[in-house]
């Protein structure tokens, strides 16, 4: 029988409705209580858990005790198992990592879990891309591309995974958090924390007329190869992170830094992981004028700077030249932002300005997407 | 809506085993006679007329049955399916699915062209040729454009045609290591992207604003900043979404005004026929689909014909052969040096072109423009019907559609669970044709398209309306229901699509088949 392992936070989201822009820390969490908030992860969750329960598939469900779980699956009618030592009421980060710890132990098909960025966070910090996961959105936060569009969305996606007979691919998706302290004060920055694998519905294979459509695989290869037939001798590529970059740097036979900037020069790793400094000194030094900078968008909201590469900082912008940046991104990725435009955020006011437009985004080898860029 | 009975239906379910499966070894379904000994003896053995090279080293394992039981086992796969003129097929956006006339069919399945040979002389095939000239003439009339060339044999061949003409007119112009950037739109036919990518150059597309007209703002940015690069653009009007462009002519002016090529993608002709003309609005190129939009029964894979229609500038450009009128008679032209060559054998598909001809003959001028009125009309009507149902949503613009309508089912989604393909699944147990999604990518969510062309009565639009209502209303009521159709239908839902993706499991043949699966 297949078995899905469940972990819930169900303080996820209680920051939102009070308008505490998150729900980290104990302190928030008093307080949100005391501004009458209520916890409303459980019920998403059950949501979620019904609309797999309607598919009628046998599956084993393990998850955590009292409201970690264990009372949404029973309230949408399942009998699931309970793993030992995780509290019941009072739920922290480290329950979080510690229910994800074991239920990777038990070998679970499928790690489903609910909450917000900081619950992604936290499960990714002990699954990585090691196990499939799918996220029910529950959290004020959600900056991750890991979570369903909605509960149902999330239920959906488990369900067709684990009984669809394999019309599920499996992504790798950004984990992404802000810090929330930052983000009360008004000032955003979001950092890219890694990547986990997610079911992702290919509702591609209905029609004949329509042919295949490339797999995300291939896709990035298709844009890496894109991207090194275009590369010229001698000149320098900053190369940022994600892992639609990272195909660059795998078909170039290099390591990458998956939440970092490489840069490449003639095919060789000149710097892993350079921050901001060591690409200033690069732009002043033998790099000057010579200069290209690869991105891709980050997270749901297609954001291409300021959100997970803080490196590209705006001096590292203004010195490399706008006209020299490359944007690069699958087209499913593209369509996702669903006509929303790229953001950039570099913390420059006239930067920011100075990125607006239209950019031509690579979308296969040969393919380009003109595409509108706001801040 | 008139009230509106859906059928009881069902459609035949044989549980057929594949023809392979069906063998008994030493069963035959015709014993020819042998040849009398006198005959070998004049010519010697058929065997030894074969030449050596191709001769099978063993006999193919063909399956081994009598002609009553082949004949059987394709009769009852042939009742499997839903057939041509035995439903309707309005769910078919983008395919104009027109009924063609079966006196037409029997022009084209008339000795006097069915049996001619392409490389019979000039001399004997002068009435195939005067068919295929007059054509052409009555094409000019309809785009307004100088030259035509028949010989694609689809919708997407033509437009790969006029890629490789985009790439020879820029190559005699002496621009072609400059010019490398096709523009089309996310709307327009994947084929306007995909053949200049085949063509050699990178393509752009443009995407929608919020109207759904493809951003002219992003197009005068990229003519800005490329402009020197731009090497024509590709595209389609009305678009997928039904939406007319208006403005269109501001869209080749810019492109102009940076020496690129304007094509025009008429598969969508339908709504414009006799109305609009591509030259008038400054197109340097057009096609059109014979099939379809001209009534030869859709492509489909088989025998089919785009119509590549060109000003006179690109006319030294085109395939050759071309058909031309002499004083003697009619006669293949090959003199066309520039000519980007060949894109197919001889002339094109002729029995095409004969049902196009008879077509036009029939309808007449004013019924090529009362084709395009009726069809947006239909479409309209249709339009009235389906926005009324709870769960359809019609993206951007508000106002009237052409000839066709890309809808949304995202609401029913979000609530229900219950996707386009779900209900695409159902609408077949009320024996019409399941829809047509939407090309990709999916840009409007959970999409379906119809298409109701002049073919189809104010009865057969609220049959197709109600049967849609009735599927919808199913999945709001009960959803698990919908996602189990379909339940009338000789096979149901297929679940395992994993192996379309699998190159180690899927087989186009019997013999790749059992390999691939170890039996």
């Amino acid at each position: 029988m297949k078995q899905l392992g469940l972990i819930v936070n169900p303080m996820a989201g209680i920051g939102g409705k009070v308008g505490l822009k998150g729900s980290d820390g104990e302190e928030i969490r008093k307080l949100a209580f005391s501004l009458g908030a209520k916890q409303e992860a459980p019920d998403k969750v059950i949501r979620a858990l019904k609309r797999m329960a309607e598919a009628g598939h046998d599956v084993h469900i393990i998850t955590c005790p009292g409201k970690m779980g264990e009372d949404e699956a029973k309230a949408a009618g399942y009998d699931p198992e309970i793993i030992d030592g995780i509290a019941t009421e009072i739920t922290s980060a480290d329950d979080t990592k510690k229910a994800a710890e074991i239920l990777m132990e038990r070998g679970v098909d499928l790690l489903m879990f609910a909450g917000g960025d900081g619950t992604a966070r936290d499960v990714c910090s002990v699954i990585g891309t090691d196990i499939p996961a799918v996220g029910i959105p529950a959290g004020v936060k959600i900056h991750s591309g890991v979570y369903g569009a909605s509960p149902i969305h999330a239920g959906e996606a488990a369900d067709m995974y684990l009984f669809g007979g394999g019309s599920m691919q499996l992504r790798e998706m950004e984990v992404m958090d802000i810090d929330e302290d930052e983000f009360r004060k008004d000032r955003v920055s979001a950092r890219l924390y890694g990547y986990m694998k997610v079911p992702f519905e290919r509702r591609l294979l209905q029609s004949a007329k329509a042919g295949s459509s490339m797999s995300e695989r291939a896709t990035i290869q298709s844009i890496a190869s894109d991207v090194i037939s275009n590369m010229q001798p001698d000149e320098y590529y900053f190369i940022g992170p994600g892992s639609t970059t990272r195909g660059i740097m795998e078909m170039l036979d290099l390591p990458a830094t998956l939440l970092g900037v490489d840069v490449v020069k003639n095919r060789q790793l000149i710097k892993a992981d350079a921050n901001e400094s060591d690409l200033l000194g690069l732009l002043r030094g033998e790099a000057e004028g010579k200069t290209h900078v690869i991105v891709t968008v980050i997270g749901g909201q297609g954001y291409i700077f300021g959100r997970g590469n803080q490196q590209f900082s705006a001096e590292v912008l203004q010195l490399a030249g706008y006209k020299n940046i490359t944007v690069i991104a699958t087209e499913s990725k593209m369509i996702g932002l669903d006509g929303k435009p790229l953001l950039v955020d570099t913390g420059d006011e006239q930067v920011n300005q100075d990125l607006c437009g239209y950019r031509m985004v690579i979308t296969a080898q040969g393919k380009r997407m003109v595409y509108k860029v706001s801040c | 809506m008139s009230e509106v009975k859906l059928r009881r239906y069902h459609a035949a379910k044989w549980d057929e085993p594949f023809i392979m499966e069906q063998t008994v070894p030493g069963t035959r379904g015709l014993l020819p006679p042998l040849s009398p000994d006198e005959v070998v003896n004049a010519v010697g053995s058929a065997d030894a007329l074969i030449p050596a090279g191709i001769k099978r080293k063993a006999a193919p394992k063909l399956p081994e049955l009598d002609q009553y039981h082949v004949l059987q086992h394709w009769l009852r796969l042939s009742q499997e399916t839903m057939g041509m003129d035995l439903a309707s097929d309005i769910g078919e956006g983008t395919c104009t699915m027109k009924y063609s006339p079966k006196l037409h069919d029997q022009m084209a399945n008339h000795t006097k062209l069915a049996d001619v040979h392409p490389n019979q002389p000039v001399e004997d095939i002068q009435g195939v040729l005067e068919i295929i000239y007059n054509l052409e003439q009555y094409l000019k009339e309809v785009s307004g454009m100088y030259k035509i060339s028949f010989q694609p044999g689809g919708g997407s061949h033509a437009t790969y045609t006029n890629a490789c003409t985009v790439r020879e007119y820029h190559r005699a112009h002496g621009n072609l290591d400059k010019k490398d950037i096709v523009i089309t739109t996310i709307f327009s036919h994947p084929c306007d992207g995909a053949t200049p990518a085949t063509a050699g150059f990178k393509v752009a597309t443009l995407m929608p604003d919020e109207s759904g007209y493809p951003d002219l703002n992003a197009l005068k940015a990229l003519v800005e900043e490329y402009g020197e690069r731009i090497a024509g653009i590709m595209f389609t009007n009305p678009e997928d979404t039904g939406i007319y462009n208006p403005d269109v002519a501001e869209y080749v002016e810019l492109v102009h005004s940076v020496g690129g090529l304007c094509f025009y993608d008429q598969a969508n002709a339908n709504g414009i026929l006799g109305i609009a003309r591509a030259f008038d609005a400054g197109f340097d190129a057009c096609h059109f689909n014979l099939h379809k939009t001209f009534s030869a029964p859709h492509g489909c894979e088989g025998p089919a014909s785009g119509a590549y229609c060109v000003r006179q500038e690109l006319a030294d450009f085109i395939p050759t052969p071309t058909v031309e009128k002499g004083e003697d008679g009619y006669y293949l032209d090959y003199n066309r040096p520039k000519s980007l060559g060949k894109v197919r054998s001889y002339i094109g598909n002729p029995e095409c072109m004969l049902k196009a001809y008879a077509w036009i003959r029939t309808m007449g001028p004013d019924g090529l423009k009362m084709t395009a009125e009726t069809s947006v009309l239909n479409n309209n009507y249709l339009d009235k019907l389906l926005q009324q149902i709870k769960g359809v949503t019609r993206p951007y613009k508000d106002g009237f559609r052409f000839e066709q309508v890309r809808y949304s089912m995202d609401e029913l989604t979000q609530a229900t669970g219950v996707g386009t393909d779900d209900i695409r699944s159902r609408l077949v147990d009320f024996g019409i044709q399941s829809y047509w999604m939407s090309h990709h990518p999916f840009i409007v969510p959970e999409p379906f398209t119809p298409e109701p062309c002049e073919t189809y009565s104010k009865e057969d639009l609220d049959y197709w309306a109600a049967a849609m209502r009735q599927s919808i209303e199913e999945a709001w009521e009960d959803p698990q229901f919908t996602m189990g159709a379909p339940y009338a239908q000789p096979i149901g839902r297929m679940m395992d699509t994993s192996i379309v993706d699998d190159e180690s499991k899927w087989a186009c043949t019997w013999q790749a088949y059992k390999r691939k699966n170890n039996k």
